[in-house]
């Protein structure tokens, strides 16, 4: 019973946040849904039994990217008349995807009520069930069952990580204002930092 | 405790419910006594370390100081500024005491004394710790108010920053326990060193790792010397500059809430939870429970916490990142292919390495 309950509270919450995202006017506002819509997900994650997976995405999308994009959100400076403009403009363009999402969704459901597709069944598909938590199962489809693909996946975030940075680190002159050296800063000891004076009467100090 | 339930004439359903909600008040009300003793805590050691006496009118030896400061702004008159969004303005410190509170539920207190002992349970720390990010970018921005606002976008790229060194510190402590339950993790420190030590903290590649966790606490807290997020002689007071009355207290009991859970993060994770200290039977101290040795150990890092505060410098915000992106991080990398390596070598992992 109270499964039921749970899956329905966390099912309309994120129907419910997800239709506020598009519907809020304030992009910070869409943010905070978006990440309401997030957190529920999870929930039914755990509802049904993939608690490892509803951990990962509070992790990597609620406390990582979503930061990110409240971050970029609430910086930029939003024209909302120039926004409502850009929908009236965009506005067939929109209406073209949506409908062809409709009917894919349509063909898709339909071709599956008709009856699905023999593909064969997978190696090991009448294993049974082992005793096996979510982590130790995941942990053993990725690092042993397909290790090579993980690996490959990883160099190419590497790759472009590196090449994100190449893109945008700029190395101005060595001593540049920004450009600090902090073994010199670190290095640097009273002695030659301040300078002790005593001027005399109605004398002047040369520095 | 849903045994005790049953055993009134519940049936399961309802006395599991009863007996979370039970669970919940159990943890929760005495933490909420334990922040309001530390605040007292935290400002005797402050003081005694700048030579000062502290609080020490209201009730015995000032015992009562944080009832008192409590009473107080519950008095108070709650001001949101009329330019300020207000429901966001409401909600951010609602997030943050929520938040703070709801990393509790997974923390061992003795053998079996868990609220909800699931085996994700570092996964779901670090999730919960990741979201306390919210509610101080909320607040800021919610203010629209300028130094708030830089406040909150200090913090944001703070605890990220400090969150990732975080993770990949649990994750060399997951590699030797072999496993996310902190139970798990806590017994698997059993007789750790040398067979007499009960702390992963004696191992010497073990040693390096939580000097690195117990500062990136201190930057993941937002406690000196990387306070730079309410540093008062740049920002005012940060991002709670706006809040006034209980909202104001909602973010104080939150934040020392965070700091709370950070110090039994420390003794869970390093210095053998509810272990007493070695695992010789020299003086009867089995018999002492388990949640005793547990308080004391974290109350000795709470201690820590405080004299860290009163003794050190604050950062500069470029220091701050530097040390997170281009010291912690790259050790912590480091530290977990030596610890892997290591752990292999010595057949850690059932010898068949």
């Amino acid at each position: 019973m109270i499964q039921t309950i749970a899956f329905y509270l966390f099912a309309v919450l994120v129907i419910a946040s997800a239709v506020m995202v598009i519907m809020s006017r304030n992009p910070v506002h869409s943010v905070l849904w978006l990440i309401l819509a997030f957190f529920n997900a999870a929930g039914l994650m755990v509802l049904v039994g993939a608690e490892f997976i509803a951990m990962l995405l509070v992790i990597v999308y609620v406390g990582a990217v979503a930061v990110l994009f409240l971050f970029v959100v609430m910086m930029l400076d939003i024209d909302f008349a120039e926004l409502r403009a850009g929908f009236i403009k965009n506005f067939p363009l929109g209406i073209a995807i949506a409908a062809i999402l409709l009917a894919e969704l349509v063909l898709g459901i339909g071709a599956y009520r008709v009856g699905a597709i023999e593909l064969g069944t997978p190696d090991g598909a009448s294993a049974p069930l082992l005793d096996r938590s979510n982590i130790e199962s995941i942990g053993a489809l990725l690092y042993r069952d397909y290790i090579f693909l993980f690996e490959a996946a990883g160099i190419i975030l590497l790759v472009a990580m590196v090449g994100a940075i190449v893109l945008t680190h700029r190395k101005g002159p060595a001593d540049a204002r920004g450009q600090q050296d902090i073994g010199k800063q670190n290095r640097r000891r009273p002695e030659e930092a301040t300078v002790m004076k005593q001027p005399g009467i109605g004398k002047g100090v040369e520095l | 405790m849903t045994e005790f339930f049953q055993s009134l004439g519940m049936n399961y359903e309802f006395a599991w419910f009863t007996a979370t909600i039970a669970g919940v008040l159990l943890i929760a009300l005495p933490l909420m006594l334990a922040v309001a003793m530390i605040i007292y805590v935290d400002r005797k050691v402050w003081a005694a370390i700048n030579l000062r006496r502290g609080p020490n009118v209201v009730g015995p030896f000032g015992l009562l100081q944080s009832f008192a400061d409590g009473l107080k702004v519950f008095l108070q008159e709650t001001i949101i500024p009329s330019a300020a969004n207000k429901g966001i303005f409401i909600l951010a410190p609602i997030v943050t005491f929520t938040v703070a509170l709801a990393a509790w539920a997974v923390i061992p207190f003795d053998a079996g004394v868990v609220l909800a002992n699931i085996n994700v349970g570092l996964l779901y720390i670090l999730a919960i710790s990741s979201l306390s990010v919210y509610g101080v970018v909320m607040s800021g921005w919610a203010s629209n108010s300028k130094y708030p606002f830089f406040s909150a976008m200090r913090a944001a790229a703070q605890m990220i920053s400090y969150e990732v060194s975080i993770g990949f510190i649990l994750v060399c402590i997951v590699l030797f326990a072999g496993t996310f339950n902190l139970t798990g993790i806590v017994l698997g420190q059993e007789a750790f060193g040398l067979g007499l030590i009960n702390a992963y903290v004696v191992h010497p590649l073990i040693f390096p790792i939580w000097v690195m966790f117990f500062i990136s606490c201190l930057a993941e807290t937002q406690r000196v010397p990387f306070d730079l997020t309410e540093a008062e002689s740049e920002l005012v007071a940060g991002y709670q500059t706006e809040y006034s009355s209980m909202s104001f207290a909602l973010f104080w009991l939150g934040e020392y809430a965070n700091i709370l859970l950070m110090c039994s993060l420390n003794t869970l994770l390093f210095f053998g939870g509810w272990l007493p200290p070695l695992n010789i039977d020299l003086i009867p101290w089995f018999d002492i429970p388990g949640i005793i040795w547990f308080l004391l150990k974290t109350f000795f890092f709470f201690f820590m916490f405080s004299w860290v505060m009163a003794t050190v410098p604050r950062y500069r915000y470029d220091q701050l990142m530097r040390l997170g992106w281009k010291v912690f991080l790259p050790l912590s990398l480091f530290f977990i292919v030596v610890i892997s390596g290591y752990l292999m070598a010595t057949g850690h992992f059932g010898g068949a390495a």
